[in-house]
């Protein structure tokens, strides 16, 4: 219902006649609060020096990247069995520097968190948070709009970064992307911004949850290094442990391998790089161990875009519910929290 | 019934064991300027969180203008501007954008909202418009807030400690901005306050609210009556003595009707009487030959009224 709703003031937003006469009066008449909230919202990121640090970063690694993809780009293009080659420029690297896609993967959460983990406690710190509230909104509306301003602010940025990388690549390599090679971006793209949607969602979740800014801060950091770093650790060790021995039977050591995988596969960052790996490389038919009869009479030929993401459909899934339920806990945490002054 | 704006019916909010609000029936008519009076921690704060809906009671009913504030919190919030007890702006904003920005909240085109706020700001006395509220002082912010609250053009304002850390004069200066804004627009304002006499000048009515409970309401004639009520009103009179017995001037006195009892300590006299005679005890001193220097009828302040609450609140 209020989704509907959003879509038509979008479209109404986006009428025609208004853009012809410049006539914006009766278009501020309608504006809802929310849509209030989300332009400040982007506005402050825009402005804030935070922002200018993030973006500082993230445009350096992926000049850094591009360039280590280009350097080594006739070797790969030479080796290479499909045609892909312009997704190549997204995964390859000359080793000295990590790909496109894994700079994403490692400075997604960052932005995520940075962007997020002072959403509502600075708002309460600042004694903002009460004049706000007491203004004829929906509580919900200050979190979704805390939460989709942050989302444009990151999807301008994922977009822009892309097509520059885009652009960049077929400058120095001369090849255009074909159609599919395009919507292949697109969606990594979008799944990029999916998983940043869910550091998000926990950044601010964080932010509900403590008072302090550098707790909640730190708190997210804390969550991402534990998945980046420990959690792996974690499971090599459990998959040690539990080894089956050499001369088990292979339905055992399928079984055990499904097991190492499924563990794997609770660490957000596991299912955004299967998601994107399979996505920007067409030739990966399956995450999961495939054996010689499922392998029998397969052309070795990368597959479609529709499979690709029927493919990674289940990582998909995955990552929607985990930001789902940060979102959630959030929202059940800040509905009915009593917002005093300071 | 529709002309009370504010009412409170057996409101009660606990944090787990310690109740801040007990049992709290108010009602506040329209165009009047209620003070809720009390000290640090009474549940005066408590309260009007309720009013607003930013917490629910744990039992008891609230409602501002008719209507439900912890079921429509949003219909409540477009009839009632708050001024926290401690106001914050968008630091790195101007003081006109943080106001645009409470209008648009409210839905006010931008155009009228920029009118609007400007037009406010004059009222209130901040003439630069686009200085940056981060480096505001106290008072202008406390000015600022009043501004953002009437720019919903409200039916109601709640103020809570609007007075708190603003100097003599600006306190002054506020409170008449209050009287006024009220007069004027007709605004019903629910201010709390523990500062006693400021909220004596302005306020209509007062409430005493000691331990989440409301202990008196009135006026502060009405007050003094409900808690000094079953005293009989005091005079004092200091006198001029000379050679004649002190037995007579008190004689003289206790003959005067509805005299009830006189005190006297050295040259000054308290005397209890039931009804106002004090020509008549004046003329009774003359009478007796004694010089008469003061003579008043003691009026009780919110300070005795206070003090007086608090002994019995202690006990």
């Amino acid at each position: 219902m209020k989704m509907s709703k959003a879509l038509t003031r979008i479209k109404s937003g986006f009428n025609l006649r208004h853009l012809i006469t410049g006539q914006t009066a009766d278009l501020q008449k309608v504006k809802q609060p929310f849509w209030v909230i989300v332009e400040k919202e982007i506005s402050d990121h825009f402005r804030s020096v935070r922002f200018m640090i993030l973006m500082g970063i993230v445009v350096l690694t992926c000049m850094g990247s591009l360039y280590s993809s280009l350097t080594n780009f006739s070797e790969v293009v030479k080796n290479s069995e499909d045609e892909f080659f312009f997704l190549k420029l997204f995964t390859t690297t000359d080793g000295a520097m990590p790909s496109f896609v894994v700079f994403i993967s490692f400075l997604g959460p960052l932005l995520g968190i940075g962007l997020g983990f002072d959403a509502i406690n600075s708002e309460q710190n600042s004694g903002t948070l009460s004049r706000i509230m007491s203004q004829p909104i929906h509580r919900d509306n200050l979190i979704n709009a805390k939460f989709l301003g942050v989302l444009i602010v990151v999807s301008i940025v994922f977009f822009a970064l892309g097509f520059l990388v885009m652009g960049f690549g077929l400058f120095f390599i001369g090849i255009p992307p074909t159609a599919e090679e395009f919507l292949r971006f697109i969606c990594f793209t979008l799944i990029s911004i999916l998983y940043v949607a869910f550091w998000l969602n926990l950044a601010i979740l964080f932010s509900v949850k403590f008072r302090q800014a550098s707790t909640s801060a730190l708190a997210g950091i804390g969550v991402w290094l534990f998945f980046t770093v420990f959690y792996g650790l974690i499971v090599n060790l459990i998959a040690k442990a539990t080894a089956p021995s050499q001369f088990a039977h292979p339905e055992v050591v399928i079984r055990y391998q499904t097991f190492v995988k499924n563990l794997m596969t609770l660490v957000p960052s596991q299912l955004y790089s299967d998601a994107t790996t399979t996505l920007l490389m067409p030739s990966v038919r399956s995450l999961g161990p495939l054996t010689m009869e499922q392998m029998a009479g397969a052309i070795p030929n990368p597959i479609p875009l529709g499979q690709s993401l029927l493919l990674v459909w289940p990582q998909l899934t995955g990552m929607i519910a985990a930001a789902v339920l940060c979102f959630a806990l959030t929202y059940g945490l800040f509905m009915r929290r009593e917002i005093r002054s300071k | 019934m529709a002309s009370h704006i504010i009412e409170l019916s057996g409101l009660t909010k606990k944090y787990g064991d310690f109740v801040a609000v007990d049992k709290l029936d108010l009602k506040i008519p329209k165009g009047e300027i209620f003070g809720l009076l009390g000290p640090n921690g009474a549940g005066k704060s408590t309260t009007i969180l309720m009013l607003l809906g930013l917490t629910e009671p744990t039992s008891g009913s609230v409602k501002v203008c008719g209507i439900n504030s912890t079921r429509e919190p949003v219909e409540v919030k477009k009839k009632v501007g708050y001024l926290p007890e401690n106001l914050g702006f968008y630091d790195d904003r101007s003081g006109l954008d943080n106001l645009i920005y409470t209008a648009r909240l409210n839905q006010i085109p931008e155009q009228e909202a920029k009118e609007k706020a400007k037009m406010l700001l004059q009222r209130v006395g901040l003439t630069d418009q686009n200085k940056k509220t981060g480096t505001y002082s106290r008072g202008m912010r406390q000015r600022l807030g009043l501004a953002d609250v009437l720019i919903k053009s409200p039916e109601v304002i709640i103020l809570d400690e609007p007075t708190l850390g603003i100097d003599p004069k600006g306190v002054q200066e506020l409170l008449q901005l209050i009287k006024q804004l009220s007069k004027e627009d007709g605004l019903t304002v629910l201010l709390s306050s523990h500062h006693l006499h400021q909220v004596q000048k302005v306020c209509d009515r007062v409430g005493l609210f000691v331990n989440g409970k409301l202990i008196a309401e009135g006026d502060v004639a009405s007050l003094s009556a409900q808690l000094f009520g079953r005293e009989p009103i005091t005079i004092e009179a200091r006198v001029i003595e000379h050679d004649k017995s002190k037995k007579d001037v008190e004689k003289a006195i206790k003959k005067v009707k509805n005299v009830k009892a006189v005190q006297k300590n050295q040259d000054t006299m308290l005397i209890d009487c039931t009804e106002d005679v004090t020509n008549e005890i004046a003329q009774a001193i003359i009478e007796s030959g004694l010089g008469l220097s003061q003579l008043y009828r003691r009026e009780y302040g919110l300070d005795d009224i206070y003090q007086r609450y608090f002994e019995k609140s202690q006990v």
